[in-house]
């Protein structure tokens, strides 16, 4: 029988051949290849053949912090990552509220809603932009015929319009997954305390501020530091929609250009883009930190 | 003016009916767009006429994403890749899962915080090192060097998620079954993984799902179109020329991809909810 605080050298054994698989997967390929990474980024290197390996220390970063390209990619990361999870989360609280209240058909209502998340990121991509095309989008048209738009105007063409439908596609993506998650956190309020709140007096709004909202709170953290963690690696819609034109180009979408551009580089910018990657490592880094410290992990 | 109760009551349904109309029309309508279209016959297809029914309704579409193009191959390497993917990380995650929710070790906590870190990788992160090991193995443009580091991008969530499921199981069946005679690998495999077979549905399915729609590694490690999966296929969709793209196509191949995804969702969606809750939010 077991002794509290001491292990059992056969479940110490078992237990090392049952995670050992996966350690191993994961060390493969993604441990690996992340050092790889950091030891690129600190050379002039591609893949050309026969090229030399040229240690250069730290230049790698110094040149990116000095390239205009990085530091406008590093900004729309910022302002697409900031609007879609406010948006997303706005509008997934509101998704949340009425599919937790009673109605009918509310099982049919709570599957249409998490089609949009189904459906792969690059296929919505087209989707949409086959709605914004310049001369046949619905949307495009409904703009032009309402006068908002000047007729001919090409949506993913025009600098900040190509961004806010870039957001516009991602929030209709998320926002789902976001309700899901906010929606687990309402069920499990009881009504009995909106009920007693009730009795109190105390209106919609009142019920909604000093109960709802508190309770959520936990819930709301882990979720908008899991949107932001996402939304700062957002690549497919931007790839597809504008190919990073017309000031949309996000880290990502950067860095993978830098990349696969330069593999055979006759300049060894291949190490350059590696020093790109470290980079965004390091801002997912910090906020994984923050995301991991805000659960507390029950292990027992 | 004051209102009955009754009255008050009728008005709140209303304006919740309203709500939940204008929500299901945000988000089905780009969906069934795609499909209005996809029936659309290309001469009513490009016009500044807007109708919610597709003119001149036609197949045609349909025939030709499987004609003019390899999409059917594309669909068949989305599959292969997708379900070798997904058995992987359910039978592997598994393992690592029960030893850390039912075996006591020493380290389970780091452990845990080093898988979980893992899932929050940036892929992008590792494109560049992971290309290199991947051409050095000869393993680019080959579904092998698809599923491998699908499986890794997999297995933290998978792991995570079944842990939850294994910890919900009551004890006391595994511990007869101990006193019975088994050992704790045969109590896994006899007893709570079949225990938790919807559980392992569960993972399975947001595996699956995740391998499915995957962009970046596949864009980027598939070189020839033939080789192309479902996502990149439809990324890289060209007509002719460069400049013409054949919308009508484009979105039946999209609908054609979509549709078995809601099926799965419509099916599954309690399990699905409870899956990514469970990824997600518990601790």
């Amino acid at each position: 029988m077991k002794v509290k605080g001491t292990y059992k050298r056969s479940d110490i054994w078992l237990a090392f051949w049952l995670i050992i698989p996966t350690l191993i997967a994961i060390g493969i390929t993604a441990f690996y290849p992340l050092g790889q990474t950091l030891y690129d980024s600190f050379f002039k290197w591609s893949l050309r053949p026969g090229f030399e390996r040229e240690f250069v220390g730290f230049q790698n970063y110094i040149n990116l912090f000095q390239d205009p390209r990085f530091l406008s990619s590093l900004w729309n990361t910022i302002y697409f990552t900031f609007f879609s999870v406010v948006i997303e989360f706005l509008l997934g609280l509101g998704t949340a509220l009425i599919l937790n209240a009673d109605f009918k058909l509310r099982g049919l209502v709570r599957a249409a809603v998490l089609i949009p998340w189904a459906i792969p990121t690059a296929v919505s991509s087209q989707m949409w932009k086959w709605m914004y095309n310049d001369q046949y989008g619905v949307i495009s048209i409904m703009l032009y015929n309402l006068g908002i738009l000047e007729e001919g105007t090409p949506i993913l063409g025009t600098p900040g319009m190509a961004m806010a439908a870039i957001i516009g596609v991602d929030v209709w993506k998320t926002t789902p997954f976001v309700a899901l998650l906010l929606l687990a956190g309402l069920q499990t309020i009881p009504n009995e305390l909106y009920e007693a709140a009730r009795i109190d007096g105390a209106n919609i709004w009142k019920q909604f501020t000093s109960i709802t909202l508190p309770v959520l709170r936990p819930t709301i953290g882990v979720t908008l530091i899991f949107r932001t963690l996402d939304a700062l690696r957002v690549f497919d819609i931007v790839y597809i929609m504008t190919q990073g034109s017309v000031g949309t180009e996000t880290l990502a979408v950067y860095n993978r250009s830098l990349l696969m551009d330069n593999i055979f580089s006759p300049r060894g910018l291949f190490g350059y883009g590696s020093a790109l990657s470290v980079v965004i490592f390091l801002i997912i880094g910090i906020f994984t930190l923050i995301y991991i410290r805000s659960l507390n992990i029950k292990l027992d | 003016m004051r209102w009955g109760m009754r009255t008050k009551r009728n008005t709140q349904r209303t304006i919740l009916y309203i709500f939940v109309i204008v929500m299901v029309i945000f988000y089905i309508f780009p969906f069934y767009w795609a499909i209005k279209s996809s029936f659309t016959a290309d001469q009513y297809l490009f016009t500044k006429n807007i109708t919610l029914w597709p003119q001149g309704f036609t197949f045609e579409n349909y025939i030709k994403v499987f004609t003019e193009r390899p999409f059917g191959l594309n669909i068949l390497n989305s599959i292969i890749v997708a379900g070798a993917t997904t058995i992987f990380s359910v039978i592997v995650g598994s393992f690592s899962a029960y030893a850390i929710a039912r075996l006591k070790i020493p380290g389970k906590g780091p452990l845990m915080l080093l898988i979980l870190a893992v899932s929050m990788f940036p892929q992008v992160s590792i494109l560049g090192g992971l290309f290199q090991l991947l051409r050095n193995l000869g393993l680019i443009n080959t579904y092998t060097g698809l599923i491998i580091p699908y499986i890794a991008l997999n297995l933290p969530l998978t792991t995570w998620i079944l842990q939850n499921f294994f910890r919900e199981l009551p004890k006391e069946i595994e511990e007869s079954a101990y006193i019975d005679g088994c050992s704790k690998f045969q109590t896994l495999w006899r007893i709570v993984l079949p225990l938790s077979a919807p559980g392992l549905v569960t993972t399975g399915l947001l595996a699956f799902i995740q391998a499915w729609n995957e962009f970046l590694f596949a864009l980027t490690f598939m070189q020839t179109p033939e080789k192309y999966t479902v996502p990149v296929a439809i990324a890289m969709f060209t007509g002719r020329t460069f400049y013409e793209v054949p919308w009508g196509q484009l979105m039946a191949a999209s609908v054609i991809v979509t549709m078995p995804l809601v099926i799965l969702v419509l099916v599954f969606q309690n399990r699905i909810v409870q899956g990514l809750t469970a990824g997600s939010v518990k601790g």
